[in-house]
């Protein structure tokens, strides 16, 4: 919980988490977003089999892959923190700030996916492998930020978080597997296959690289900022706390003042 | 045609998600930057 | 002491308590069975029952699981006990072992009662063939489920507003349980036509998830429970 107290706007101060690198990341993330509407809604042609809705793709599998960079990060982050010497903060702050995003990115992945289903599919969600996995993917690391708000020290914080981020990258491949294995029984009609077969040409190959490339530069920028504010958050927490034990004491030592013969009574 | 209404539906709630991330993160980045010191940042 | 002597210290301690008190007996079979009847209020057609007999067994499972890791771990908080043995200086892998055990014990005793259920309520039948397959599914996703309910059980356990997250990391986390165990009693009763080979590669995928959370589950039990 961070309070606003106005009279400890400091002066000559820097506004905001913002640097140098963050301003040009942040102009060449509005740029490339700006080239992926241009592409994907405009230049880019309609697909052979799925028509418009193919434009879809450019916004639906880039925010997937992008998720799943964010939780690798989030491993590495959290194996750092664990495995490392410092147990500086830093890493935990790093690895939070990333599962946010993804976890974030993956819900609009299944949204999108969603609606592009309905489009080519007809339906809103089938129970295929990819789906069933994206699905259990969001959850577990809905799980994990829970477990970020439970409370305690800072340390307290990242040492589970680590362990739970590290638990995640276990459970994903057996989760995968397991889903994998099981849709494999079903063999649907080849109309519900979410691969889609879609005839990539290369302007087609080139609207996917701007999206990645958007929406990587937004992932940086993002995180930058988030991980920023965090290490904000973290400060006036522990300054929140030292003033509140330092008014306890206080109050302790003129409670003492204004009974100094409470011991013989 | 539903098709172009979820077609640009799902690149404006893209958009908007991500413009909505953005301006959490600054918002709150200049709410907590204004009550810390510059040498308690470390990014500076 | 060594780990395994402290692991099945635990156990029995556990165990015990359990012996003791019955909760297993008078409340999570009860519960359990309870499940298994209201399935059949909401999945209203005999015919549905029987085919998915094998899920509903082991969706019940997953809830008493959850019911169970409670349990499990309220004997351990309730006089700070767990805290004690920290601080006394046990091996956390040693009672994360200790406690799976336990765990799998009372685990498998509600899953045998489960498929029991199943055969008078659902009308199942369990052919000979099957029962190898049936046992070693058993086993092996026992083994998993208590390795996933000790690790996450223990970092729920504690404060207030810690118990709620349990479900949320745990159900997620067995899913492959749910899918493997499910498909390979399918095999083993043969429902919906499947066959009993159909049923190994299941225990397989049972047997890796078991071992990859019971190693995981060792290392992690300790960072998670510190503090």
């Amino acid at each position: 919980m961070t309070t606003i107290d106005k009279e400890a706007t400091l002066q000559s101060n820097r506004s905001g988490t913002g640097t140098r690198a963050t301003r040009i990341l942040g102009i060449a993330t509005i740029i490339s977003m700006l080239w992926l509407v241009a592409f994907g809604l405009g230049f880019s042609p309609a697909d052979r089999d799925q028509e418009e809705a193919v434009r879809l793709m450019y916004v639906h599998v880039p925010t997937i892959w992008i998720a799943y960079l964010t939780f690798v990060v989030t491993a590495v982050a959290s194996g750092i923190y664990l495995f490392g010497r410092s147990k500086s903060l830093g890493w935990d702050r790093l690895a939070g700030a990333s599962a946010e995003i993804g976890t974030v990115f993956v819900a609009l992945t299944l949204v999108v996916g969603a609606l592009w289903g309905r489009l080519t599919w007809g339906v809103f969600w089938q129970w295929d492998a990819r789906l069933t996995t994206t699905a259990l993917l969001f959850v577990t690391y809905v799980g994990y930020l829970a477990v970020r708000r439970l409370g305690g020290s800072h340390q307290q914080r990242a040492r589970r978080s680590a362990v739970i981020g590290l638990l995640a990258v276990l459970l994903i491949p057996l989760v995968h597997w397991s889903v994998r294995l099981w849709r494999s029984l079903h063999q649907e009609a080849t109309v519900l296959d979410s691969d889609g077969d879609i005839d990539m040409d290369g302007l087609m190959l080139f609207s996917l690289f701007v999206g990645v490339v958007a929406f990587t530069l937004f992932y940086i920028w993002l995180l930058l900022h988030r991980t920023r504010v965090m290490a904000l958050e973290d400060l006036m927490e522990d300054r929140g706390l030292d003033q509140a034990l330092s008014e306890r004491r206080n109050e302790a030592a003129s409670m003492n003042a204004a009974v100094p013969n409470s011991e013989e009574i | 045609m539903e098709d172009a209404g979820f077609i640009i539906g799902s690149y404006v709630l893209t958009f908007v998600t991500i413009a909505f991330m953005s301006w959490r993160v600054l918002r709150s980045g200049r709410r907590l930057a204004d009550q810390v010191p510059d040498e308690d940042k470390y990014w500076l | 002491m060594s780990t395994w002597r402290i692991a099945r210290l635990v156990a029995v301690k556990d165990l015990r308590i359990e012996a003791h008190s019955r909760v297993l007996i008078n409340q999570v079979l009860p519960f359990a069975g309870v499940t298994m009847v209201i399935f059949a209020f909401a999945l209203d057609a005999d015919s549905v029952l029987e085919r998915v007999a094998p899920g509903l067994v082991w969706l019940a499972t997953m809830f008493s699981l959850l019911v169970l890791v409670q349990r499990s771990f309220a004997v351990e908080t309730d006089d700070g006990a767990l805290d004690a043995m920290r601080v006394a200086g046990l091996d956390p892998k040693a009672i994360y072992l200790g406690k799976a055990a336990a765990l799998s014990v009372e685990l498998l005793i509600l899953e045998v009662v489960l498929l029991l259920t199943a055969v008078i309520l659902y009308r199942q039948t369990i052919p000979l063939d099957g029962v190898v397959l049936l046992v070693l599914t058993l086993l092996t996703a026992t083994c998993g489920l208590a390795a996933v309910g000790t690790l996450y059980g223990g970092l729920a356990s504690g404060f207030k507003g810690r118990e709620t997250l349990l479900p949320l990391l745990t159900l997620p986390a067995v899913a492959p349980v749910l899918i493997g165990a499910t498909r390979a009693v399918e095999s083993a009763l043969g429902t919906a036509g499947a066959v009993v080979s159909d049923g190994w590669p299941w225990v397989g995928l049972l047997a890796v998830f078991a071992v990859a959370f019971g190693v995981g589950g060792s290392l992690a039990f300790g960072p998670l429970i510190d503090e």
